[in-house]
């Protein structure tokens, strides 16, 4: 997958767990937690669904990779590389 | 003996407002209506792994009173608690900006919690090859037994005492006692109390019905929960709400508030006998008591709210207890909630009572449905058959709930008058 393909995982991952928030205008470079309602029980959500989906392990130690969709990008673009672009 | 001065006004607990979520109605309006109108809220209902069954569904507008993402964390009898809890609230007409909520509790009985989450979460890793790493953190906050209750708390930011009464099909009743209990302490003075299931959403509950041989079936689902009629076969699961503010009567007069009725009377006890199978002789005990703590007789009971659930036994069971309290005249008049909507398990007790409500008002005792031809093993004269009764007046209603593990709980409301 290609950047703008994680992008849009990442982004069908937070539009089914935080429903109420507008997406449209989520800002990259921008903590999640500072433009949308997301707690840790939240967050975790993005790692399961990155384990289900993905099969992708994040070690806990790692989870600050995660605070903003370009950090989160970067860090899974390496490992996602194998992965088919969804159709 | 109650260690309570019943005479002492700040004793006497009234019913202030009404919520609810039943598979024929989404307030105590709708419910009367259907229940007087002889309106089922039996449908057909998909379930995982055992296919097509009957059940009582609840239709509720989920997110009038939570945000989808607080509906997905949390569990549906979070969601059926939260919808009525805030129902009930808004109904009682307290002004709750202005409520000192250290002072509200919440007490919510259930039948069951968790076993549909855990099942979901089976589900879910089953995917994955049973792979545990993808089980949910979600589970434990869904399935600790507080859930529904303290979801209530969430919602409502209310910081009094919360918790669930675990009663097995006694649950509605139960919530109801553990309110009226706590209001007498002292321990709250507002009481949100009831009963709450969810029960449907899993298939467990039905396919253990199904093993027991206490499953209802019907080509007709309006006509598959059949109480005290020779054809009936069993149980039709339901899922719903029932939920009451209670209030001493001294803050429900200062307030102006509308008043349903006074809980007068209640009983508890047990079995002692049997994992399953019913007791009439305890059944017929425990409300004795709920009238001795009441001050009246059985000629004072206008209306019966059965616990009746349409299998063999426990029809039988609660017939011959209902006999020998109230011998084998014509009255009082004894009604069925569960013909209508199904057995709404931990909501059951909470939603019989409440549908009955509206007698104080109408002087009707709602029927009995689907009773073509009544067992004679239960034969009793004084149920109310097909079409609601005009009783005139109506001071007083017994509801009954019992459950398994031989659970009884026995709940008396009187018409309110100071």
């Amino acid at each position: 997958m290609i950047a703008e393909d994680i992008r849009q995982v990442i982004i069908d991952i937070l539009a089914r767990i935080a429903p109420d928030e507008d997406l449209s205008d989520l800002q990259d470079d921008v903590a999640f937690r500072e433009q949308m309602e997301l707690d840790s029980m939240d967050f975790l959500d993005i790692v399961m669904e990155l384990r289900k989906q993905y099969r992708v392990q994040i070690p806990e130690e790692e989870y600050e990779q995660l605070i903003s969709m370009s950090s989160t990008v970067s860090y899974l673009m390496p490992r996602l590389k194998d992965v088919e672009s969804p159709a | 003996m109650s260690m309570f001065d019943l005479r002492d006004p700040r004793n006497r607990i009234v019913i202030t407002g009404v919520g609810l979520a039943a598979p024929n109605g989404n307030d105590l309006s709708e419910f009367r209506t259907k229940l007087l109108s002889g309106c089922s809220g039996v449908s057909d209902f998909e379930t995982r792994y055992m296919g097509p069954v009957l059940a009582g569904v609840c239709e509720f507008d989920q997110l009038r009173y939570q945000k989808r993402k607080e509906a997905r964390r949390g569990t549906r009898s979070g969601s059926i608690a939260i919808y009525c809890a805030h129902e009930a609230i808004g109904d009682s007409g307290i002004d709750w900006s202005a409520i000192n909520r250290d002072r509200v509790g919440v007490f919510l009985g259930i039948t069951e919690h968790g076993n549909v989450e855990t099942e979901n979460e089976i589900y879910e890793i089953s995917q994955f090859d049973y792979d545990t790493s993808v089980w949910s953190h979600h589970h434990n906050p869904r399935t600790v037994a507080n859930n529904p209750a303290g979801e209530v708390t969430l919602s409502l930011q209310i910081t009094g005492p919360h918790l669930t009464i675990g009663a097995a099909c006694a649950a509605g009743n139960a919530g109801f006692i553990h309110g009226v209990q706590m209001l007498r302490l002292g321990e709250v003075d507002t009481a949100i109390a009831g009963g709450v299931s969810e029960s449907i959403h899993t298939f467990g509950i039905f396919a253990s019905f199904q093993s027991q041989g206490a499953l209802a079936t019907h080509d007709d689902p309006t006509k598959a929960c059949r109480p005290f009629d020779i054809n009936r076969n069993g149980i039709v699961v339901a899922e719903g709400g029932g939920i009451c503010v209670l209030e001493r009567l001294p803050d429900a007069l200062e307030r102006g508030a509308k008043i349903y009725g006074e809980i007068v009377g209640y009983a508890m006890n047990s079995d002692a006998a049997d994992f399953v199978l019913p007791d009439s002789t305890r059944q017929a005990e425990c409300m004795q008591l709920a009238l001795e703590r009441a001050g009246i007789g059985p000629a004072d009971v206008d209306i019966v709210s059965s616990h009746a659930t349409a299998t063999e036994q426990g029809d039988i069971e609660e017939s011959q207890a209902l006999r020998r309290v109230f011998g084998d005249g014509d009255t009082p008049a004894v009604n069925n909630t569960k013909s209508f909507i199904g057995h709404a398990m931990g909501a059951a007790g909470a939603l019989e009572l409440l549908g009955n409500l509206g007698a104080f008002e109408d002087g009707l005792a709602h029927a009995t449905i689907n009773l073509d031809e009544i067992d004679p093993r239960c034969g009793l004269k004084q149920i109310v058959v097909g079409e609601p009764r005009n009783l005139g007046e109506v001071n007083y209603i017994l509801n009954n709930s019992f459950g398994m593990l031989g659970i009884n709980s026995v709940v008396i409301v009187k018409k309110f008058s100071e």
